[in-house]
């Protein structure tokens, strides 16, 4: 089960969409999964300063509450104002309308302590 | 209880197949979900979906002492019970806290005694301490299996692999019959909100019926876990023990007053729960509903005016209730009128939510 193409991804399982400094967020098709019906999603407010991998929000499934760790550390630009209203949207369309946050970030290189879809593949495999 | 390892019942391998998330429950390793939560309760709620509740401990009581030993130990009537009806009860503790809640099964030669999952080694050896006179008990956990069809098209999904006449059978009856060629008792009880059948049957029958029924069924009815039927349970009103009952909260805390038959001569926890319906100044299970999406957890505090007034004892959001997010919560008496202005604490941010009057959600 190969990882959409130009994405990176945290052990958290959260991907990365990289646009210059600015980095769109969101979790794994295999994290959505796990959690099951997702019915709320709590999100960084626009302005909001994040480190790297610090717990910044929730996601919560009909049973269960779970941290979001932002993978990188920046300025809260933009949130998704979609999963907000509709937080299914994460399960249907993890990687394109079901995106949190976006980013623009302190310092590029932290993307060095992220991993390519195939490393997150073997993560995910062993889970 | 923790140490000892989890047990599965009849069915645990045909979960498995069918993709069942398993997880601990009572003691056993059961489906939370198949398909997922809300697929299920959207089965249930619009056509039938198929649980199996093989975990629930299962007792049989026989004797001519049965019906006046439990009068003692329960708030309901259990003497007056004809066979053949089923009725739900609670056994209390000399503070009028409740043991366990359950349902009561009268058959011709014997009671059938459905205890919680997590409650049944405790209600062991708490029936064998009190049991005296012409009362005899047996536990049938491990050779009795449970299964339940709810929905509304649960008579047209179950009726053709039982033998009696189940469209017949009222609310809070059974018979004694076959279903999928076993023995069973078929009893049209449930914990949805919705119609429905528990049968009870031999664990090695069950693997039988549930196959039956999901073969000549797919379209219509779908398997079903816990998740599920927590989510059904908590719009339907019906208290979850653990959650609204426990030792310390009463059934008449837990708006189970219409259960409480004060006028039996004496039984356990009488004398408490008399007191505590004259004085009424007691904290109360109410229905929230609040404004967001936000779900209420259990132990989330809640609010009024700034001060504590209770605490959320279920929560989870509600698709039958426009998908809004509901909860049970033990609150002060003056903050559980239906209409008050409350707020719910959610990870340090009060969320505004207004009392309800229970259940959320009553079948058309």
């Amino acid at each position: 089960m190969a990882q959409p193409a130009g994405l990176l991804f945290s052990k958290d399982h959260e991907w990365v969409k990289l646009d210059g400094d600015v980095a769109t967020i969101g979790i794994t098709d295999y994290a959505q999964h796990s959690l099951g019906d997702i019915v709320y999603v709590e999100l960084p407010r626009v302005g909001a300063t994040l480190q790297q991998f610090a717990g910044i929000g929730v996601v919560e499934s009909v049973k269960a509450v779970s941290d979001i760790f932002t993978p990188l550390g920046g300025e809260v630009i933009e949130i998704n104002p979609a999963v907000e209203a509709d937080a299914s949207l994460v399960n249907r369309e993890p990687f394109d309308g079901g995106w949190f946050y976006k980013l623009k970030l302190a310092d590029v290189s932290e993307k060095n302590n992220l991993m390519s879809g195939a490393d997150y593949d073997k993560l995910i495999a062993e889970a | 209880m923790d140490d000892e390892p989890l047990r599965r019942t009849a069915l645990f391998d045909v979960h498995r197949t069918l993709g069942a998330r398993i997880v601990p429950f009572g003691g056993f390793e059961m489906p939370v979900q198949y398909a997922g939560i809300l697929a299920e309760h959207a089965a249930v709620r619009e056509r039938a979906g198929l649980f199996d509740l093989s975990h629930m401990a299962q007792f049989e009581l026989r004797g001519t002492g049965v019906a006046a030993w439990a009068d003692a130990l329960t708030i309901n009537h259990v003497a007056t019970m004809k066979p053949f009806q089923a009725r739900y009860n609670v056994f209390t503790n000399d503070a009028g806290g409740t043991h366990d809640d359950v349902l009561f099964y009268r058959l011709p030669d014997r009671w059938l005694l459905i205890v919680n999952a997590g409650n049944a080694h405790k209600m062991w050896e708490y029936l064998q301490a009190e049991c005296r006179g012409d009362v005899q008990l047996t536990d049938l956990r491990g050779e009795s299996a449970l299964l339940a069809v709810q929905g509304p098209r649960s008579v047209e999904v179950l009726a053709p692999l039982v033998e009696a006449d189940i469209a017949a059978l009222k609310y809070y009856t059974c018979a004694e019959t076959r279903a999928g060629g076993a023995r069973a008792v078929v009893a049209r009880t449930g914990y949805t909100g919705e119609d429905g059948f528990e049968v009870f049957l031999p664990a090695d029958a069950a693997v039988g019926l549930w196959d039956a029924l999901l073969v000549e069924h797919r379209s219509v009815l779908a398997p079903c876990g816990l998740g599920a039927r927590d989510v059904l349970r908590l719009e339907a009103g019906m208290p979850l023990y653990g959650h609204e009952l426990t030792e310390e909260i009463t059934p008449l805390q837990a708006g189970l007053g219409w259960a409480v038959k004060f006028a039996k001569p004496s039984f356990t926890g009488k004398a408490a729960l008399e007191a505590q319906a004259v004085d009424e100044d007691y904290p109360r299970i109410a229905g929230l509903v609040l404004d967001g999406r936000v779900p209420a957890r259990a132990g989330y505090r809640v609010l009024r005016n700034g001060a504590v007034v209770g605490e959320i004892r279920s929560g989870s959001i509600a698709p039958s209730i426009g998908n809004k997010s509901i909860a049970t919560a033990l609150l002060e008496p003056s903050s559980a009128t239906v209409g008050t202005r409350l707020g719910v604490e959610v990870r340090g941010t009060e969320h505004p939510a207004t009392t309800v009057a229970l259940p959320f959600y009553k079948r058309g």
